[in-house]
């Protein structure tokens, strides 16, 4: 930020004495913070049916505790530094409609990047830049962005294996064939 | 040049039936060659009123054999625009979606099949090395393993060898990097195959065969209008989209976002960002090809 405020000053300073008719330098841009860039990103993937989260859990008591879930999100298999974390560290405990940072900001799970990159810093820098993770749209224009979790399961966030599509036919001197 | 060759001038000789048959051929010869040069190179270089009615006749064409309406496009190179293309080895899991989106948007033969992307399994202890590579690897899930996949389509060299060996000029690079073949002015020699060190360019054996109900009716008419019998065809960029400023099909496809296209001379396109952040290598570097296709270890 300082720099960018010196850079305009320069540029108005200079502007004022030159006359050699060169052209005027493009004005300087203020640079935002990478907190207050917004990017397009498509809707979370949520199961059916479990949002907003506040449906059930608005009257329940805050449970910190780590246990065997029984009664529901049986299906969720915790497999992401699960020693050290458990789901209020980063779902938040007052309003489950929401995730939380390590400060304790809320964030919303259509930002929920923010989340995954305080860990994960060179994978949100790199994503940010375009290069982590599938884009689609154009590559001069509008870009489609995914959230983290459209590929990685926040709670087993490695990578599943896929089936592969069928291998080439080999080449064959099979004259039944048509060629 | 039998025009340059010197004709005697002793007036006897000209009586002479077999000289006579000669200084006419000779001159016979040297016309056609005067003719031959003054006339356009390629379909594509023709008069644009003359390409216009070209392209209508292949829609009308297209439009009778598929009964489908298609779009031909003749967009040139963008000014100012020149593509290159990155894979990340590291993230390439070998799942072929890649092939299969190809052949769907750039309409090749389905029987023969003909694969504009070739994915090889490598085994890791080996590193890159294509004498051991396998492109028919078929387990229940990818990746395997001990293995890394290495997809091989056209590198759009800058200095391509296919270009130079193709005797009728009938594939060239174009102004923003991408190598294309007129399939008019091909005569099928298939001299550009034996000369491309990728194994990259590919030939209609047969008549393809394309269902019309699979046909992509957006295309370009250096790119993916459907081919005959006897021509090489080859990677073009999805030169269709890509002029149109969108990513080609196999970037859009893929699962584990390994592949990224855009524009080198722009400082802030995610290519740039890919050659300058990130550790990439070139396929066969020291053949001095100057591939476009960059390969990047990114994670």
């Amino acid at each position: 930020m300082t720099s960018a405020l010196l850079s305009a000053m320069l540029l108005t300073a200079g502007g004022g004495g030159e006359s050699t008719g060169k052209p005027p330098l493009p004005p300087a841009q203020a640079v935002p913070k990478p907190d207050e860039l917004r990017l397009e990103v498509s809707p979370p993937p949520f199961s059916e049916g479990i949002y907003p989260c506040s449906n059930c859990h608005s009257g329940m008591p805050v449970n910190r505790k780590r246990r065997q879930l029984t009664d529901m999100h049986t299906d969720i298999v915790l497999q992401h530094d699960e020693t050290h974390r458990w789901c209020l560290d980063c779902h938040d405990p007052n309003n489950r409609d929401v995730l939380h940072l390590a400060s304790g900001e809320p964030v919303k799970f259509t930002e929920s990047y923010r989340l995954c990159g305080q860990c994960h810093g060179e994978k949100y820098r790199d994503w940010r830049a375009g290069v982590h993770g599938r884009r689609t749209g154009n590559w001069n224009g509008a870009k489609g962005y995914l959230l983290c979790a459209h590929c990685h399961n926040p709670h087993q966030p490695h990578f599943r294996a896929l089936a592969p599509k069928p291998a080439p036919r080999p080449p064959s001197r099979d004259i039944s064939r048509s060629y | 040049m039998a025009s340059e060759q010197p004709v005697p001038r002793n007036a006897n000789a000209c009586a002479h039936p077999s000289r006579r048959l000669f200084t006419i051929s000779a001159a016979a010869t040297a016309a056609s060659w005067i003719l031959t040069a003054c006339g356009p190179k390629r379909l594509f270089e023709a008069p644009k009123d003359r390409l216009k009615s070209l392209i209508s006749d292949l829609e009308l064409r297209y439009r009778n054999e598929y009964g489908k309406d298609v779009h031909v496009s003749d967009a040139p190179a963008m000014p100012g625009v020149q593509f290159a293309y990155a894979l990340d080895i590291s993230r390439c899991i070998g799942c072929r979606r890649c092939v299969y989106a190809c052949v769907e948007e750039n309409n090749q033969s389905r029987d023969p099949q003909v694969h504009w992307i070739r994915v090889l399994s490598m085994e890791k202890g080996k590193g890159v090395d294509f004498s051991h590579a396998d492109p028919y690897y078929h387990p229940a899930q990818v990746p395997e393993e001990g293995h890394f996949y290495i997809p091989v389509s056209c590198q759009h060299c800058q200095d391509p060898p296919c270009v130079k060996v193709c005797p009728t000029g009938a594939t060239w690079a174009e102004k923003d990097g991408i190598v294309v073949v007129d399939y008019d002015w091909c005569i099928g020699c298939r001299y550009c195959m034996a000369a491309c060190p990728y194994g990259a360019r590919h030939f209609n054996w047969t008549a393809p065969v394309l269902p019309a109900a699979e046909l992509n009716p957006n295309m370009h008419y250096l790119g993916n209008r459907p081919r005959a019998k006897g021509v090489v065809e080859k990677c073009t960029f999805c030169i269709q989209r890509s002029r149109a400023g969108r990513y080609p099909a196999c970037v859009e496809i893929c699962p584990v976002g390994a592949r990224k296209f855009g524009n080198i001379l722009d400082p802030a396109s995610e290519i740039r960002y890919i050659i300058e952040h990130k550790r990439i290598l070139v396929l066969k570097e020291e053949l001095n090809t100057v591939p476009r296709f960059f390969y990047s270890y990114a994670t």
